[in-house]
């Protein structure tokens, strides 16, 4: 039942490895040192981009002030993507090594990146209303992205949906690896179908579609963002590996008692 | 071959499978999938006059006519791919990013004459951001005008002072 126990004995090598970050124990340890400033350098980051964005930035010459939303919308939108990733990743790791600590962290990503999806969905609505002049088109990118929100809701649902954790974990990590097909359907559905929603302005291979005083708060933005997930994912599975010890103590206890 | 040895080559088959169905299933869907259609696509195709359908395209330079017919507002326009138009009527609002020149895409059906009859017009954006300065520059200096559609990519104004672009050209050079 309570798989975070291998704990106690953590295995003492002398070679730093990432075997040893999946040790829930040494997990908490390392994380006890970078939560805090990992946390202050996501908040202050994030304010930095943001009053740079919608305060100092240069307003666009077609949608005027109205383009300032794209300083939440964009790193929102990002995040809710990369976060999907890292839900997949916490996903092979649990289906083929079975570590604890990718079940708990995948458990904690899913309500993190609904949110952001959350907020990518809400901003974007209100983007949309001034510049094309709709709240909402079933266009593939929109509908692709709603697909993703509704794929985190049912993540949450089925990993809570079983009396066994561990089975829980399991259903929970497939649905999430079905679910990545998603993720280019999402970032290509602007170039393979006719969208309303227009094709990135930012990419690997060219130059950005963007006023570099508009690119620069854009980026700080989605910095500050990348280090605020990161941070309250690892503080939601420092509580959630807690809270599973101290669930096992009680029920240790229990036992005794009967 | 050890258990979890095992277990990644189930889910690397899974994901080898899965991903091959999707592949298959969108490449088959994907002329369905369709948010709205061109106006050389529509000559190619004739939708039937009852059927209702999105038209995009650019608003074609010098095609937008505002007339009053029965004493309401309607905005006739052109809509283009560069292959081919098709003129629109529209009774209502137009979005705030209408112009000339600007990407739309338009939900209504083809009337028997040949012309669109719009019920709803949306405004498409296009990838480009750019500040009110550098596009009165641009436009002073006869580089760029709003109604030719998008903006010239941003690496080659980006870097450049608006007073020095805003200066026209000597002839000659």
């Amino acid at each position: 039942m309570d798989s975070a126990q291998p704990i106690l004995g953590a295995a003492r090598g002398k070679r730093w490895n990432w075997h040893k970050l999946a040790n829930p124990g040494q997990f908490l340890r390392v994380s006890a040192r970078f939560l805090l400033p990992l946390s202050i350098a996501g908040v202050l980051i994030t304010a930095v981009g943001l009053v740079w964005g919608l305060w100092f930035s240069p307003a666009d010459w077609q949608q005027g002030q109205t383009v300032r939303i794209m300083y939440i919308h964009v790193p929102s939108a990002w995040l809710a993507m990369s976060g999907y990733a890292g839900l997949a990743v916490c996903s092979v790791i649990s289906l083929v090594w079975r570590h604890p600590l990718a079940d708990i962290a995948a458990a904690e990503i899913s309500p993190v990146g609904a949110s952001f999806t959350a907020l990518c969905l809400a901003s974007g609505s209100l983007w949309g209303r001034p510049t094309w002049g709709t709240w909402w088109v079933w266009d593939a990118r929109l509908t692709s992205v709603l697909v993703l929100f509704f794929l985190y809701l049912g993540h949450i649902a089925l990993i809570n949906a079983f009396d066994d954790r561990e089975r829980g974990a399991r259903a929970g990590a497939i649905l999430a690896l079905v679910g990545v097909i998603n993720l280019p359907i999402i970032k290509f559905s602007v170039t393979w179908w006719n969208t309303l929603h227009q094709p990135a302005s930012i990419s690997l291979f060219s130059a950005p579609k963007m006023y570099v005083g508009m690119l620069a708060p854009l980026f700080v933005s989605a910095l500050g963002y990348t280090l605020l997930f990161a941070a309250i994912v690892v503080s939601r599975t420092r509580s959630g590996i807690m809270e599973r010890r101290v669930r096992g103590l009680l029920q240790a206890r229990a036992e005794r008692a009967a | 071959m050890k258990r979890k040895h095992r277990r990644l080559a189930i889910l690397t088959a899974c994901a080898v499978g899965v991903g091959s169905a999707a592949a298959l299933a969108f490449s088959a869907l994907s002329s369905d999938m369709v948010y709205y259609l061109s106006p050389s696509q529509i000559a190619a195709k004739h939708p039937s006059v009852r059927r209702t359908f999105r038209l995009g395209g650019l608003v074609e330079a010098g095609s937008l006519k505002h007339e009053t017919v029965n004493g309401q507002p309607v905005a006739v326009f052109k809509v283009t791919d560069l292959k081919g138009d098709v003129t629109v009527t529209y009774k209502g609002i137009l979005p705030d990013l209408f112009r000339e020149g600007q990407g739309v895409v338009t939900m209504g059906h083809m009337r028997p004459n040949g012309t669109f009859l719009a019920t709803e017009v949306l405004a498409k954006h296009d990838a480009n951001y750019m500040p009110k300065d550098v596009e009165q520059a641009l436009i002073a200096s006869g580089k760029w005008h709003p109604s030719e559609g998008a903006p010239p990519p941003a690496a080659t104004w980006d870097m450049l002072n608006p007073r020095s672009l805003a200066k026209p050209k000597p002839v000659g050079t």
